[in-house]
């Protein structure tokens, strides 16, 4: 795969990433480089290999339908770098 | 040119289980914003998502109930996408393996047409936040109080051709999961919502025009109107030779319109790929011999017993097997005074007229089957009228728990009268008071016998047993 700045800025968009142009080339580099070496994986033969849909073979980890307490607003809404005493707050996402 | 519209549906039902589908915060509707959350729900980093055993119960008799195969091994896949309702960024559904697949839904629509509408798949996901927007800021506050609430999503195929059908299909998917107990599938609640896919094509086509999808259609006149709304302007934009753009509409029920929404909400591309938090599921035979030998006795089976069983009509058996609540009803009241015809007079009569004339819910019905029985008994003894009885049907239906069937009638004097020689001085009185009405009938105009009638019944206050006085009025007649 390779990552050109098309993708770059893409992938920003998706992601509601402001990128300007430096950083964007920055991380064309960057990605370039991280999926370059994971190409090794490309080398490997999995012809005939299932795919892996969990590192260990376990299955049905489930638990009882059973309420138990939430936790405490103030302790939910404590990280928000922006919020009010109910509410998380982010930019309007609605013209 | 005639014109054909192609659907398909997509419903989001929300399982009725006592906690979320991968914490246990309570699932409750309402409820102050952001007081039914946690760091799984909220998406905090380092937490882990486990499944609730209910939620696989739930969907996979949803699945069962609706014909599908059930997949053996299933598991969970993440959708990306970034939108504050969802706190993780993510979604998690299922994309490759969803748990049901290729089933279908026998309908008939209010029009008595027969249809069979096929399932492409069903999915279990987590139902997203909700978002308050400011009024005047830039500001949007999201409440995740209903994020992580389970749901299953039906996709359908483009099998729908009427909104007659689509609302066929909505009724049915209600009326099923009902008997199962999984969901309540309250539209205006959000509990069920339904995204239309929709194309035109010219009549005859095989091949499928381009669709938009409508979502935000929240009761089922919405849905009517909105399927009439995008079909027509589906219609005018190519016949002017313009081109539908393939994108997400949003309905306005005020407005009575579609709207495209905004492109980059319209940017779909989720990057899916297996969700590495959640081991995979396997269902096992026993389990699902276990839930198909446990399925209750949906509506349809109902219609037919209550025919053989009760001789009630298939029209009337419909409506009421059509609501678990009134069937419940039905059922447990006839088990009572085993008078079948009565209690399917007096739900046909008043019960629905409630519904429909003053939004009384089936769901919201309190009346306790006891209590009917003991009013069919009471009019089947003939000791008030029928037209009494609405008034004590009425009383009873809307009363509280302390309403008392033989005390209200005794209280407002509403036993009936077989009293011949009462009616009789009553007949006497009506026809000294009206004159001209004897000399009327006494010139052979027999149809002021009903008025007559009438008159005798208003005298006595409704109470007068209608057979006997119509005999004592005959009677009265024929001396004069």
């Amino acid at each position: 795969m390779l990552i050109t700045k098309e993708l770059v800025e893409y992938v920003a968009e998706l992601s509601r990433i402001k990128l300007d142009e430096q950083s964007a080339e920055k991380m064309e580099k960057e990605l370039g480089a991280i999926v370059e070496y994971m190409e090794v994986l490309n080398k490997l033969d999995t012809d005939g290999v299932e795919p892996l849909s969990h590192v260990f073979n376990i299955t049905n980890v489930m638990r009882e339908d059973e309420v138990k307490e939430s936790y405490d607003r103030a302790d939910i809404l404590k990280n928000a770098p922006e919020r009010t005493d109910e509410t998380f707050v982010v930019p309007k996402t609605v013209e | 040119m005639e014109w054909e519209i192609v659907m398909g549906l997509e419903v989001h039902v929300e399982l009725a289980t006592k906690t979320k589908i991968f914490c246990s915060c309570t699932t409750e509707f309402g409820g102050a914003p952001n007081t039914h959350c946690c760091p799984v729900c909220t998406g905090m980093p380092g937490t882990l998502p486990v499944l609730n055993k209910k939620v696989l119960e739930y969907a996979v008799k949803a699945g069962l109930a609706l014909n599908c195969d059930i997949t053996r091994y299933n598991k969970f896949d993440r959708k990306n996408y970034f939108y504050p309702d969802l706190p993780k960024a993510y979604q998690i559904s299922q994309l490759y393996l969803p748990f049901a697949r290729d089933g279908h839904v026998d309908l008939i629509t209010r029009s008595g047409k027969e249809k069979t509408v096929r399932i492409h798949e069903i999915h279990m996901e987590e139902d997203a936040g909700k978002l308050i927007h400011s009024a005047f800021g830039d500001a949007t506050f999201p409440d995740y109080n209903r994020c992580g609430v389970p749901l299953i999503e039906i996709v359908s195929e483009p099998d729908f051709r009427t909104s007659e059908e689509v609302i066929a299909y909505l009724e049915k998917l209600k009326t099923t999961f009902e008997y199962l107990g999984i969901s309540d599938c309250k539209m205006q609640e959000g509990s069920m919502r339904a995204d239309v896919n929709l194309s035109v094509r010219p009549k005859g086509s095989e091949e499928f025009g381009t669709r938009t999808e409508m979502k935000n259609i929240n009761s089922f006149k919405a849905i009517e109107r909105a399927i009439a709304f995008e079909s027509a302007r589906q219609i005018e934009a190519i016949e002017k030779g313009e081109k539908i753009v393939q994108e997400t509409r949003r309905w306005d029920d005020n407005k009575g319109k579609t709207f495209a929404m905004r492109s980059k909400e319209n940017a779909q591309d989720y990057r899916y790929f297996p969700e590495p938090d959640i081991p995979p599921i396997s269902i096992e035979e026993s389990t699902i011999a276990e839930y198909t030998a446990a399925m209750p006795e949906f509506a349809g089976e109902k219609v037919v017993r209550y025919g053989e069983e009760f001789g009630i009509a298939k029209a009337d058996a419909e409506i009421i097997a059509g609501s678990k609540y009134l069937a419940k009803l039905f059922e447990e009241t006839v088990a009572i005074c085993n008078n079948p015809k009565e209690v399917r007079y007096w739900i046909m009569m008043q019960i629905m007229y409630f519904m429909n004339e003053r939004g009384v819910a089936p769901e919201d019905i309190k009346l306790d089957p006891k209590k009917f029985a003991q009013f069919v008994n009471i009019v089947a003894a003939d000791r008030i009228n029928k037209q009494t009885g609405k008034t004590v049907f009425e009383a009873m239906f809307f009363g509280d728990d302390s309403f008392d069937v033989e005390a209200y009638i005794k209280e407002n004097g509403l036993e009936q009268v077989d009293d011949s020689e009462a009616i009789r001085e009553a007949v006497k009185a009506i026809f000294a008071l009206n004159p001209a009405t004897v000399e009327q009938y006494k010139a052979g105009q027999t149809k002021v016998v009903g008025f007559f009638v009438g008159q005798v019944m208003r005298e006595m206050r409704g109470k007068a047993k209608p057979d006997t006085v119509n005999k004592v009025v005959a009677e009265e007649l024929s001396k004069l």
